[in-house]
């Protein structure tokens, strides 16, 4: 329907650039920080960027922050752990979903509801005796006690097993008639017809193990396995004694770009992934 | 629960798929809170040579601490003023996108990259802007005579975190009201139109209400995320300080527990934390089920 009403129109916009001066306006003063020394920062707020940009950069990548690792190892353990936790889950989802929906077997329904209950136990329900288990298991320190515990999936495998469930029976039926087993079947006609589906999930799940903060915080008491959000949170925690504004902004900008360049580049698929991933 | 027409006659198989996600389940979540459970009822002596039933003591003394009914009113008070905020200024940037057809796509960009900030670097960012000495907000609020310290004053550190955690909510909920407002039948705005309804009677009395399932799952999410996703907030920037005003449950559980190891009183409100998330979960399912209300 189109409307002609030139005061509504110009309401319109107002809020909308309104909205995104406030979404924005915090990015924005920490790039501006970005360029500019830790002196100017600490005598004001400037708001136009300086010429520092580039030695703020170099600094950040070269500087061994007190009580954390080299930024680079930060750098490298945050993307390995998001990649480690964005994989697995998709792998172990999927083919559990294909059990459920392919298969029937005893304990199916049971199953289901076990997955199921991973919903109701975020981790910070129950933090110290996810701990101790992952210390009786000797995961602490560990890539694989950074991301195995958080591999286990309720909301993945329900939009695969939800996924399944459109595909017309038709198309199994006539794998099975030519001959095609099980494997055959997810390998040939359900990983590719699902590609869309596993690209909008793997940015959700990219996005989700990259914020992650709680469980490294607990799981990591050695530097070489921190991640970059309990970098900048070390950093930033240290400012009361010397407050390094610029390097701490420089890292902090750093630490949000990979995710939310993703977002951006890749807007159509991640909507779709968040709006399905949820329902 | 329904499967295909025809299955694969596998025995096997299945259990060998479905076996990766149980064995984490099992080892990682359903166990690790049973054992929450468990010692909430005991108490540990100081060796932890043994354990005593004590039935229900921690959840007494629990309901009887004075910081613990605190952390709970902060919680409250937090969570309503951030599922407010967020969702009432998403709903309007949604309104307002959904009215435009040329530009909407851009404004939709530069509205919904918040969601890839992490909790901690959203709390830093708004410390940084409210920081006493260096913040910009911090120095435009001494014009108006307000001394802003989000370390020493309370209130100011609850202002602190409730902008931060809104700030990055918004983006969620913008997207999903936009999806809902998208699904509103065109024919109805229009029959409102043409019987002389200007926009924003329609919007209120049409498209709010249409909107009603969606704002009830948002409102259900919202509360999750405040109560469980804001941990890095606090974490990086107030650490559930000054003087306990910003120690919301989730950040008491842990620091109750992980710092202060008193772990049967830790047990207890990771007890009641989780009855809560069963309730909420249920809540959201029993509304799934029945998604669509007209």
């Amino acid at each position: 329907m189109v409307e002609n009403r030139p005061f509504l129109s110009i309401l319109t916009h107002a809020v909308l650039i309104a909205g995104v001066i406030i979404v924005a306006f915090p990015v924005y003063v920490a790039i501006i920080a970005m360029t500019h020394t830790d002196v100017t920062l600490n005598s004001g707020a400037p708001l136009l960027p300086g010429g520092e940009l580039v030695a703020n950069l170099i600094a950040v990548w070269t500087f061994d922050p007190p009580g954390a690792p080299p930024f680079w190892l930060m750098v490298w353990n945050s993307t390995l752990m998001a990649l480690i936790i964005m994989i697995g889950k998709i792998v172990i989802s999927i083919v559990s979903a294909y059990a459920i929906v392919y298969f029937r077997f005893p304990f199916r329904t049971l199953a289901f509801w076990v997955i199921f209950i991973t919903l109701m136990l975020p981790v910070e329900v129950r933090i110290i005796p996810t701990y101790e288990v992952v210390a009786n298991l000797g995961m602490l320190n560990s890539y694989a006690g950074l991301t195995v515990p958080l591999i286990a999936s309720a909301t993945a495998t329900f939009l695969f097993r939800q996924f399944f469930m459109t595909i017309p029976d038709e198309m199994m039926e006539a794998a099975r008639v030519d001959g095609a087993g099980p494997l055959k079947f997810f390998r040939d006609i359900l990983l590719p017809l699902s590609r869309t589906n596993i690209a909008a999930l793997c940015i959700i799940l990219f996005i989700y193990g990259w914020v992650q903060y709680l469980w490294p915080l607990l799981v990591t008491t050695r530097e070489e396995h921190f991640t970059l959000m309990m970098g900048v949170r070390q950093m930033a925690g240290a400012q009361k004694v010397d407050p390094q504004w610029n390097i701490i902004m420089t890292a902090v900008v750093l630490a949000m770009l990979p995710p939310v360049v993703i977002v951006i580049a890749m807007q159509r698929l991640f909507v779709k992934g968040l709006v399905e991933t949820e329902k | 629960m329904e499967t295909k027409r025809t299955v694969f006659p596998n025995k096997v198989l299945p259990y060998l798929f479905v076996a990766p996600q149980l064995i984490i389940t099992l080892v990682f979540f359903i166990w690790p809170a049973t054992q929450a459970v468990k010692s909430s009822f005991e108490r540990a002596d100081p060796f932890g040579f043994s354990t005593q039933f004590v039935g229900l003591t921690h959840y007494i003394r629990l309901f009887q601490d004075p910081l613990y009914l605190n952390s709970i009113g902060r919680t409250v008070m937090f969570a309503i003023a951030v599922t407010a905020i967020s969702m009432g200024l998403a709903l309007l940037f949604a309104a307002a996108v959904s009215r435009l057809i040329r530009s909407s796509q851009f404004y939709t960009t530069l509205l919904v990259w918040p969601y890839a900030v992490a909790p901690v670097v959203a709390g830093i960012l708004w410390w940084f802007l409210f920081n006493s000495s260096t913040g910009i907000l911090a120095y435009m609020l001494r014009y108006f005579g307000v001394i802003w310290n989000a370390n020493l004053n309370g209130t100011h550190a609850m202002i602190l975190i409730i902008a931060a955690a809104a700030w990055k909510q918004i983006s969620y909920n913008f997207l999903f009201f936009l999806a809902g407002m998208q699904s509103v039948p065109h024919s109805l705005t229009e029959a409102a139109a043409i019987d002389g309804a200007g926009p924003f009677k329609r919007f209120w009395t049409i498209v709010f209400p249409l909107l009603s399932p969606t704002t009830f799952f948002l409102f259900i999410i919202n509360i999750n995320y405040v109560m469980f996703d804001t941990f890095g907030i606090i974490a990086a920037t107030t650490n559930g300080g000054p003087n306990q005003a910003t120690n919301i449950l989730v950040y008491k559980v842990y620091s109750d527990g992980f710092i202060g190891l008193n772990i049967g009183s830790s047990s207890a409100q990771s007890v009641v934390l989780m009855l809560f998330v069963i309730a909420l979960t249920f809540i959201q399912f029993r509304y799934v089920e029945r998604r669509v209300n007209y």
